[in-house]
């Protein structure tokens, strides 16, 4: 069992899954920062891993992408930010999340993600059909390859999807970009209805999820809910200080998660 | 025989060898798919292809020229020089074809808006064109920093209707604007259909703007025959995504004694690192919805490039480019700023024709080349557009400033 597949297996409420850039603001941030989400009540954590040209992502996740590349931050870079987390933390599991071509660029990535303590992969970019080689890749070194499925997927194609899919389905909540503004609580509802019949794998929810209120609301209707660009652009407004920052995000936190659960 | 004989790309998923495919969002796979079954009704559709020629016909003005410079040809001395005259299109270049093709499309799938990328400004041009042509509401793409550099496009495209988004992210060019059609897109896909503008992007858009572009090699062809009484030694065309290129070649892959060459842009040169010229100095990686060779460094984050010609200023290329240099049927070679400078003015003295910057790296390849060539051999150069775009760049090199 990974950590992703040992987390949902015990968790009788719904996740809550926290997004954040490696590197934004700063480098020597995101350690502590992920720590403090977890201290805030987050069950598992998304790393972005910051791309020149993030074709899917919304003003607050392009901004901080850019700012995490001007403090130089790699793939590698990220990794070795995995390993120090891991140093005090066995068990939240981490996914990370990106653009395919920077783990093509990268020699054994299944080999050092799975060493560094990494439990999952979302590439925006990278659905199933193109995957078998990563996907297989990553299975060996004990890593799930997370799949999208969007309003827009067709019954037909999600019941491919979730074939090939592991660890949990990220259902897109809505038509556009990271950080959109017009979730539509009733249609995701129908629609996670529709998905739960073709699949027995936890499906989380991203995209449009921004305070306590939108989580409790979409939490009644999935496993989990996955919240991004509320948390990155409220740190970028929060100033330098890393205490600062970490506080936030403690509180950020748990006001969500205090939503996720006044909603059950 | 070479390779390249009975080439029946790309596969029915999408690949040109193992380039190509379908690197998107989870949002736009249902629209690709879409768009895909749709053009092949249309291109099985005589109604569809009678609309399109009557278009190209009254609206674009083709067939273009194949036009014999012979002044070029003397002062070269090598080779004779024709050329594929795609600067006389309606709107200045050749990219109007597969706008005319995709606005059709649209049409045909009933979505009332088009959405468009662009570099030089010649794409968006184009798509504001047929757009108003066809009462389409349009919005186009643009880097803040084309913007600024190529002001005379940004104004015509305002003329014919079309609304200006300037791009401020990333770096501020073709590629971001490219970031920016596809957020649009990701989120009006019911109502809209995005025109990509090169011979890139997902699968169908590689094979439909080639097919929607190979007019240029369909006349052309036909016309060195009646010309000349038989088929060119050498096929040449400037590269950049590569639509202007694969639109002149698709048609000669099978006449394997046809020699096909694109051309890069060097930008300072190739050993500079300040260029835009992937298959020469890139590697293979996925960029924009498929897999290509690209501009990337050691963490596959995409370099920024350069070239004097904003059409040539991307880091990737089209996947079929990628596909016809590994098996070897077409090479790709590279001009530098300078050389398609100097060949830009050659041609503006010798034949009275002003070439778009982006043509001048082809012609550069000609200056460089042909006359080494025997006068019994024959070049065939795609002109793809004007250079009236690029004036004021020049001038600004001249030291002139216009006003």
């Amino acid at each position: 069992m990974t950590r992703i597949e040992r987390l949902f297996a015990n968790l009788e409420r719904p996740a809550l899954i926290t997004f954040i850039t490696a590197g934004d603001p700063k480098i020597e941030f995101t350690v502590p920062a992920l720590h403090a989400l977890v201290e805030g009540g987050a069950d598992l954590l998304e790393l972005g891993v910051p791309f020149s040209d993030p074709e899917a992502e919304g003003p607050a996740i392009q901004a901080s992408s850019e700012r995490a590349l001007a403090n130089g931050v790699t793939l590698t870079r990220t990794l070795e930010l995995v390993r120090e987390f891991r140093e005090t933390n066995q068990e939240t599991p981490i996914v990370l999340m990106g653009y395919l071509n920077s783990v093509l660029a990268m020699k054994d990535f299944a080999a050092k993600a799975g060493d560094a303590g990494v439990d999952g992969l979302i590439m925006v970019n990278l659905p199933p059909e193109e995957a078998d080689e990563l996907r297989l890749d990553l299975k060996n070194h004990g890593i799930n390859l997370i799949f999208l499925v969007a309003p827009t997927t067709t019954d037909q194609r999600a019941r491919y999807i979730v074939s090939k899919a592991s660890g949990f389905v990220y259902y897109v909540s809505l038509k556009g970009i990271t950080g959109a503004d017009h979730l539509e609580t009733d249609s995701v509802a129908g629609k996670l209805a529709n998905l739960r019949t073709m699949t027995d794998l936890p499906i989380c929810v991203g995209f449009g999820i921004k305070d306590g209120r939108t989580a409790g609301l979409i939490g009644k209707h999935a496993h989990g809910v996955v919240v991004g660009s509320a948390l990155v652009s409220r740190m970028a407004d929060q100033g330098p200080g890393v205490e600062g920052v970490c506080q936030l995000l403690e509180t950020e936190t748990r006001a969500l998660r205090e939503g996720l659960e006044a909603s059950q | 025989m070479k390779d390249g004989s009975n080439y029946a790309q790309p596969s029915d998923d999408g690949h040109f060898g193992p380039y190509g495919g379908r690197f998107v969002a989870e949002t736009l796979m249902h629209a690709l798919e879409q768009l895909e079954q749709l053009y092949e009704d249309a291109r099985r559709d005589p109604e569809f292809h009678t609309e399109l020629r009557e278009d190209l016909t009254h609206f674009v003005g083709r067939p273009t020229p194949l036009y014999l410079a012979e002044r070029l040809t003397t002062e070269l001395g090598g080779a004779r020089v024709y050329l594929k005259r795609e600067d006389l299109n309606h709107t200045g270049a050749h990219k109007v074809c597969n706008t005319v093709g995709q606005a059709l499309l649209a049409k045909r799938m009933g979505k009332p808006r088009v959405i468009a990328e662009t570099g030089a400004g010649q794409h968006g041009v184009a798509t504001a064109t047929i757009a108003a042509r066809l009462g389409l509401e349009c919005d186009v793409y643009m880097g803040a920093e084309d913007v600024e550099r190529q002001s005379l496009n940004v104004y015509r495209m305002k003329l014919l209707g079309a609304n200006v988004i300037s791009v401020e992210s990333g770096s501020r060019t073709l590629k971001d604007a490219m970031n920016e059609a596809m957020r649009d897109w990701v989120t009006n896909v019911d109502t809209t259909h995005y025109i990509i503008g090169t011979v890139a992007g997902p699968h169908p858009y590689p094979m439909l703007v080639r097919d929607f572009a190979a007019t240029i090699g369909q006349e052309a062809r036909s016309q060195i025959l009646e010309a000349e009484g038989r088929l060119p030694d050498v096929l040449v065309a400037c590269v950049g995504g590569g639509s202007n290129a694969m639109g002149l070649f698709y048609p000669f892959i099978d006449d394997v004694d046809v020699d096909m060459v694109g051309v890069e842009a060097a930008g300072l040169g190739l050993d500079s690192g300040a260029h835009a010229a992937p298959l020469n100095d890139g590697s293979v990686g996925v960029l924009h919805g498929n897999r290509t060779y690209l501009m990337s460094d050691d963490d596959g984050q995409i370099v920024a490039t350069h070239s004097i010609s904003a059409g040539l200023d991307y880091p990737g290329v089209g996947p079929e480019h990628s596909h016809l240099k590994d098996i070897g049927r077409a090479r790709y070679d590279s001009a530098t700023d300078d050389e398609a400078m100097e060949a830009f003015r050659l041609l503006n003295r010798t034949e009275g024709i002003l070439p778009a910057l982006e043509s001048s790296h082809a012609l550069a390849w000609v200056v460089a080349n042909a006359p080494s060539m025997s006068p019994e051999q024959i070049i065939l150069m795609n002109l793809s557009g004007r250079g009236d775009k690029d004036i004021n760049t020049v001038a600004k090199l001249d030291g002139i400033e216009l006003t």
